[in-house]
């Protein structure tokens, strides 16, 4: 049997702040990965991520990153992710911050 | 100190004009990112984890109080409030946006400074001893060689597209400071019968595949520098590979050619290259040499030194560790640590820069040095002035005495702000300058340089630590490995792996037994740890690590 397909999300970083984003059901980006899309069907992935690069005028660097369903959206199952979605763990700065000023 | 001349503004403004222009049509969609990562990159701007990252270079690790001051001002009004000193002799700003960095170049500009070829595969910033010219014991200062080598290769046509990047390093003394034999080209200035001239040292580098340099040349000429280098670049991009990234650089091509070879062909170039030079770049070096005059040292009693190191403890723990022998009557060379225990080893505040700035230009004639171990230097300082650089310094978190002890830890951006990084590390330096200062062991441990890096790229130097770390990605968690014995002096060795890596909440207690061991086995207290791991090696270590391991096989 075929290895089961982990959902993903896209995400990348956006153009003029750098910063991180995930791309929606929408076509939209959102700096929140619980507002992303899960992705669930390997063969829409690589459509997706198509769609996503499509707006590579303001994004840089989309990809598929694996992610799991949780109670509020989609979340992170590797490290890396984590610290994308939260930002580095010797300031308090990047979208911990963004979000605790919301 | 050497002083940008016009020509050097003009071509860093339309550098600059040209990088702006270039920003636009990213952003009105005229240049894909595609075309547009070798152009940023060419100007120091990386895309990290969260945010860009701008790297200026601070050429042979020298800058003077306004550069300092324009260092902070970067920090304060386009980034955090906090820049990054790293072991390239560079600086990172890890939270620009895209729109401002021409502004900050520009700002860099107005001070001679900028990001010109820190990325990319062209010979980057030349690195130097942070105590040259200031140095007791050396031969010479080895910076107008590295000026000389900076112009010579700033935009040289031949070498904007090298196999992969080229790191060269220079020391002036017998005291290697620079780690050149971890470097594509390691320079030490000697002198061979009255006459200046290099030992050169060719093929050492770190990454994922370390190697200790090899001597190409035992003595060459002064006037030969270029040409030799030349020869040297020449030989890398005819024999070196370019069909694999991890193979392209010049350690590989030394060691799979073999360095006699390597030599062979390196002279043979050097017969005609030589003859294409016609002096002008020895014209340009004697400029060089007057610009990086010595200043005039002052002569003044030493008394207040001597009165503060008598009364102050905490004075004399700082004079201790953090002073370093002047050549110069009556002066010292002071490192300020940037490694507060529990800090970000490197991180310093747009204030902290200020009062550094501050410092250099009223007691240090006007000269500050970054080091690759990431802290900030007074290359000159008259004795008597040290009482007040040091309660100035500890007004703002600056005082701290650790500098070759334990805390004094290079770590790379890892995993908190690096793309490539497979793990962190600066957490894990942090929470090890934690625990050995509330153990209050630091200064009975001694001499100890722990290097840490997240990923096998090594920018944290981990393979040359006397303790190394290195962060990997293990099945989804973060796992760290261990190697003793490597070291960065002019004695430089690559560690070795004490064994099966550790787990984030593994990793300090780990590093707690090995300087455990060490305690109890050294000779006495004047043995410091890697002398003690060279007379004993690996198996006391490892049979504190791995108490399992020990058990089995008894
Ligand atoms: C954060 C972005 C960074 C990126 C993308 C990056 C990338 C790399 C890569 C790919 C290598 C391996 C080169 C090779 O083996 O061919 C490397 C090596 C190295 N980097 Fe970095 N690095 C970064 C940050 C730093 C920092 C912050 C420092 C200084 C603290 C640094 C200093 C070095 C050093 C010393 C080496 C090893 C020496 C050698 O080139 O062999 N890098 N880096
Ligand atoms: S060693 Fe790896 S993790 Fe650390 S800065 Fe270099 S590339 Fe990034």
């Amino acid at each position: 049997m075929a290895r089961a397909f982990t959902p993903k999300v896209i995400t990348a970083n956006d153009l003029l702040e750098g910063d991180v984003i995930y791309f929606t059901a929408e076509d939209t980006w959102t700096r929140h990965m619980s507002e992303a899309e899960l992705i669930t069907d390997e063969a829409d992935a690589q459509l997706r991520l198509l769609e996503a690069e499509k707006q590579n005028i303001k994004i840089v660097g989309a990809y598929l990153a694996d992610a799991k369903a949780g109670p509020n959206g989609p979340e992170p199952t590797h490290f890396r992710e984590e610290f994308r979605r939260t930002g580095p763990s010797n300031y308090f700065h990047g979208k911990q911050e963004a979000q605790a000023n919301v | 100190m050497y002083k940008y001349n016009e020509f050097d503004e003009a071509f860093l403004a339309e550098r600059n004009a040209q990088f702006r222009a270039q920003v636009e049509r990213r952003i009105d969609g005229s240049l894909t990112e595609e075309e547009f990562r070798p152009l940023r990159l060419m100007n120091g701007v990386y895309l990290q984890l969260h945010a860009y990252m701008l790297r200026v270079a601070i050429p042979y690790g020298t800058l003077n109080p306004d550069q300092m001051r324009a260092l902070a001002l970067l920090a304060e009004k386009w980034d955090r409030g906090y820049g990054h000193f790293t072991t390239r002799q560079n600086i990172q700003y890890n939270w620009p946006k895209l729109r401002d960095l021409p502004d900050m170049l520009d700002a860099l500009g107005k001070v001679g400074l900028h990001a010109i070829q820190t990325s990319g595969n062209t010979i980057r910033n030349t690195t130097a001893d942070h105590f040259a010219g200031a140095a007791a014991e050396e031969v010479t200062d080895p910076r107008p060689y590295a000026e000389l080598i900076r112009q010579w290769s700033t935009d040289h046509p031949e070498f904007q597209f090298l196999g992969r990047k080229f790191k060269i390093a220079i020391t002036g003394s017998n005291t290697d400071r620079a780690v050149i034999k971890a470097h594509d080209v390691g320079l030490q200035v000697i002198e061979q019968d009255g006459q200046i001239g290099f030992k050169v040292i060719v093929g050492g580098g770190l990454g994922r595949t370390p190697m200790i340099g090899k001597t190409l040349r035992e003595f060459l000429p002064q006037a030969d520098l270029l040409p030799y280098l030349e020869s040297v670049l020449t030989v890398y991009n005819v024999l070196g590979r370019r069909d694999n990234k991890y193979k392209a650089r010049i350690k590989i091509t030394v060691s799979e050619n073999g360095i006699d070879t390597y030599r062979a062909m390196t002279e043979e170039a050097f017969l005609t290259i030589r003859g294409q030079y016609d002096g002008t770049d020895q014209q340009l070096l004697e400029e060089f040499k007057a610009h990086f005059q010595a200043p005039e040292f002052r002569s003044a009693s030493t008394e207040a030194f001597d009165t503060a190191y008598e009364n102050d403890p905490v004075f004399r723990a700082w004079a201790d560790t953090n002073l370093d022998q002047h050549r110069a009557e009556g002066h010292a060379i002071a490192t300020i640590s940037i490694k507060a225990h529990g800090a970000t080893p490197g991180d310093a505040s747009a204030e902290q820069i200020r009062v550094m700035a501050d410092l250099a230009e009223q007691y240090g004639y006007g000269e500050l040095r970054i080091s690759h171990q990431q802290n900030v230097i007074l290359p000159h300082v008259h004795k008597s002035d040290l009482p007040a650089i040091h309660a100035k310094l500890k007004e703002h978190g600056l005082a701290t005495a650790n500098l070759g002890l334990i805390s004094d830890i290079i770590a790379c951006p890892g995993m908190d702000y690096c793309n490539l990084a497979t793990a962190r590390s600066i957490p894990v330096a942090q929470e090890i300058a934690t625990r050995f200062d509330e153990l209050k062991l630091e200064h009975d441990i001694g001499h100890l340089q722990i290097k840490i890096s997240g990923c096998i790229n090594a920018c944290g130097h981990h393979h040359v630590g006397h303790i190394g770390i290195l962060g990997l990605d293990r099945a989804g968690v973060e796992n760290y490995q261990i190697t003793l014995g490597g070291d960065a002096s002019e004695n430089a060795a690559i560690g070795t792996r004490t064994g099966p890596g550790f787990a984030y909440d593994e990793i300090v207690p780990a590093v707690e037994r090995i300087v455990e061991t060490y305690l109890a086995i050294r000779e006495n207290a004047e043995e410091t740890f890697i002398e003690t791991y060279r007379r004993v090696g690996m198996d006391p270590f490892k049979a504190a690590l791995y108490p399992e391991a020990a058990k089995k096989v008894a």
